[in-house]
């Protein structure tokens, strides 16, 4: 009696597929079936589109409708396809022009009055359709301006079925109605805290700007309220604006986990602190049927703060050293596989034992040597490894906090500008290398021909080395502190100072 | 006689009469046993079809057809089989028909007939 198609993006992981929408009219009793794996909020699909049909003055046909989703091999998710079916019902019944809805794709879960609501995911999704070459996207008026930070592709916000059948050709008058708008419209994140609020730990302070100017993972150990979490805390705000793609990326996780973005992307780099309670699958991403992002993902391009990191569980600190290697997560199903970005910066907090008072100075630990050396032993050799900065945080004293009231102490917003340009003297230097940040270059090119230091430089280090204070692993992170020290102090190449100083960041946990 | 028998009595005979044009030929009408009632068993070259007629006077509470349900169609289907065993005839081809008649009062009543529902 009648078919027609129309389009629409299925998401897996930050990559979504295009879905053909296909119904068919047969001459049988009413009745409509959905096909194509649908999960079950998709499978009642059905429901929402006969009702809001009919709430809109265009109601199905009440012959059988047969929908299709195709490729039907490929799992879907979730109530975006509401308008896309109720389109292609439609214009089966050639209610609405089949030529008219074939050409664009939809998106959009369907109220039961006919209003449409907004749905996650819209930024990834309408970059996906843009990419496979489609020009003309349908979404609804609570996501349109979302839809709009994707350039070169036409965006159509509609606030009801009946909108949208109008704009496809349906006889209709339209009707004016309450839009529904999305309802965290919130672009603009909380103030970041300021470096200035902190007083004494002029070492972790140097470290966190140390950390921010090369992209170093952090491990802050020292007793309850020294500061770990202060300090952690500021080092997103010293981390320079968010570049273009990044930003993209950033937005595009926001806006799949179901975080509103309003009309503006996020240029700030993203903070996530997870609680020590979160599963493996909060983590790296996961969840029953749809896969979505976990915290690791969420902090891509930002920082992932893991307070009293001991107190995670193993397999869920370890589940890290894949995305800390390779910047990416796959997530592997029986039916698929979903890759997301996780290029974040770790920053890791402890305390020394689990009384916290171990090397406090002014209480005595009261825990018994073994449970000291288990509770950091939590924490795996293989992730230890891959961070550069270990730095012990003390308490701060009666004589600190006189000190401090009459300095002037460096704010954020001036580390910032030291931070940026101290990136920008890396990638200078690196302009011919892959690297960009010195975190990411490998020990070997250090210690190769091109920037090989001087051997009086390293002296102090060679002779760590030596003594075995250090292992090789270890000697290459401290010559890529050192590289970023001089960096950041406007220096071409690093002296015996700055090997020290390094060798001081790396090595202050144990001493 | 209630004004809905009335309607459906109405119905019936719209249908009937529509089968009539259409070529077919009525065999029972209202044919009833212990487990319900056919309203047409009519033939046309080897099949003979079991026809349900549904009548509405308006369309406010959904089309006839969505009155149609599956347990409907089920004992229609043994309806079928009875009626077949106590005329004893095995006709080579058996069908169920619905046929929905929207009948505004003083308006020309709208026929839609759906063959072969299962």
């Amino acid at each position: 009696m009648g078919i027609a198609r129309t389009h629409a993006v299925a998401m897996l992981g930050l990559t979504g597929a295009l879905v053909e929408v296909e119904a068919d009219i047969s001459a049988q009793l009413p009745g409509m079936i959905l096909i194509g794996l649908p999960d079950a909020a998709l499978a009642q699909a059905t429901q929402r589109v006969r009702a809001a049909a009919a709430n809109s003055g265009c109601p199905l046909t009440v012959h059988r409708l047969t929908i299709n989703l195709s490729p039907a091999a490929l799992p879907k998710h979730g109530a975006g396809f509401d308008l896309a079916i109720a389109l292609a019902c439609l214009a089966a019944d050639s209610t609405v022009a089949p030529g008219s809805v074939e050409q664009v794709v939809h998106f959009g879960e369907l109220a039961l009055d006919g209003r449409l609501r907004p749905i996650p995911g819209i930024l990834p999704g309408v970059m996906t359709a843009a990419r496979l070459g489609h020009t003309t996207v349908m979404v609804p008026i609570g996501n349109e301006a979302e839809a709009r930070l994707v350039p070169d592709i036409r965006v159509i916000g509609v606030a009801s079925l009946r909108d949208a059948a109008i704009w496809h050709g349906a006889a209709l008058a339209p009707i004016p109605v309450e839009p529904i708008l999305a309802t965290a419209l919130s672009g603009s994140p909380a103030a970041e805290p300021d470096l200035a609020d902190v007083i004494g730990n002029d070492d972790a302070i140097l470290a966190l700007q140390i950390a921010a100017a090369g992209g170093h993972h952090v491990f802050l150990l020292g007793p309850p309220g020294a500061g770990k979490t202060m300090l952690a805390a500021r080092l997103p705000g010293l981390l320079p604006d968010l570049d273009p793609a990044s930003s993209l990326e950033v937005s595009s996780l926001r806006s799949l986990s179901g975080l509103g973005l309003g009309g503006t992307l996020i240029t700030r780099p993203p903070w996530e602190a997870p609680h020590h309670t979160a599963t493996a699958a909060a983590m790296v991403g996961g969840g029953n049927g749809q896969i979505r992002p976990g915290a690791a993902s969420q902090a891509s391009h930002g920082v992932l703060f893991l307070d009293e990191a001991p107190e995670f569980a193993s397999p869920v600190l370890d589940a890290l050293r894949q995305p800390l290697e390779s910047g990416w997560i796959s997530i592997h199903r029986a039916n698929a596989v979903a890759h997301f970005p996780a290029r974040f910066q770790l920053v890791m907090a402890a305390n020394p034992c689990p009384c916290g008072q171990y090397g406090a100075g002014d209480l005595s630990c009261t825990c018994p040597p073994n449970a000291r050396r288990r509770y950091l032993a939590r924490i795996s050799g293989p992730l230890l490894d891959r961070i550069d900065i270990q730095l012990n945080v003390k308490r701060i004293t009666t004589a600190q906090l006189r000190l401090a009231a009459g300095t002037q102490r460096v704010t954020s917003h001036r580390a910032r500008q030291l931070v940026v340009a101290a990136r920008a003297a890396a990638a200078e230097r690196l302009g011919s290398t892959p690297w960009t940040l010195n975190s990411q270059v490998p020990g070997p090119w250090l210690r190769g021909a091109a920037v090989r230091l001087a051997p009086r430089t390293t002296a102090g280090l060679d002779r760590a080395l030596e003594r075995g204070g250090i292992t090789m692993r270890g000697y290459d992170r401290v010559l890529r502190i050192a590289w970023t020290l001089a960096d950041y102090d406007g220096l071409s190449i690093p002296g015996p100072d700055e090997v020290g100083q390094a060798l001081f960041l790396r090595k202050g946990m144990t001493s | 006689m209630a004004r809905k028998d009335e309607l459906g009595k109405l119905g019936e005979e719209q249908a009937a009469r529509f089968l009539q044009g259409a070529g077919y030929t009525i065999l029972t009408r209202n044919w009833r046993c212990a487990e319900g009632e056919i309203d047409l068993v009519v033939q046309r070259g080897v099949a003979v079809v079991f026809v349900e007629v549904k009548t509405r006077s308006s369309l406010s509470f959904g089309h006839p057809f969505e009155a149609i349900t599956v347990t409907k169609l089920a004992r229609m289907r043994r309806l079928a089989a009875a009626w077949c065993v106590q005329a004893e005839r095995w006709p080579r081809q058996i069908r169920l028909d619905v046929i929905a008649v929207i009948a505004p009062t003083g308006r020309e009543p709208v026929i839609e007939h759906l063959r072969g529902v299962f």
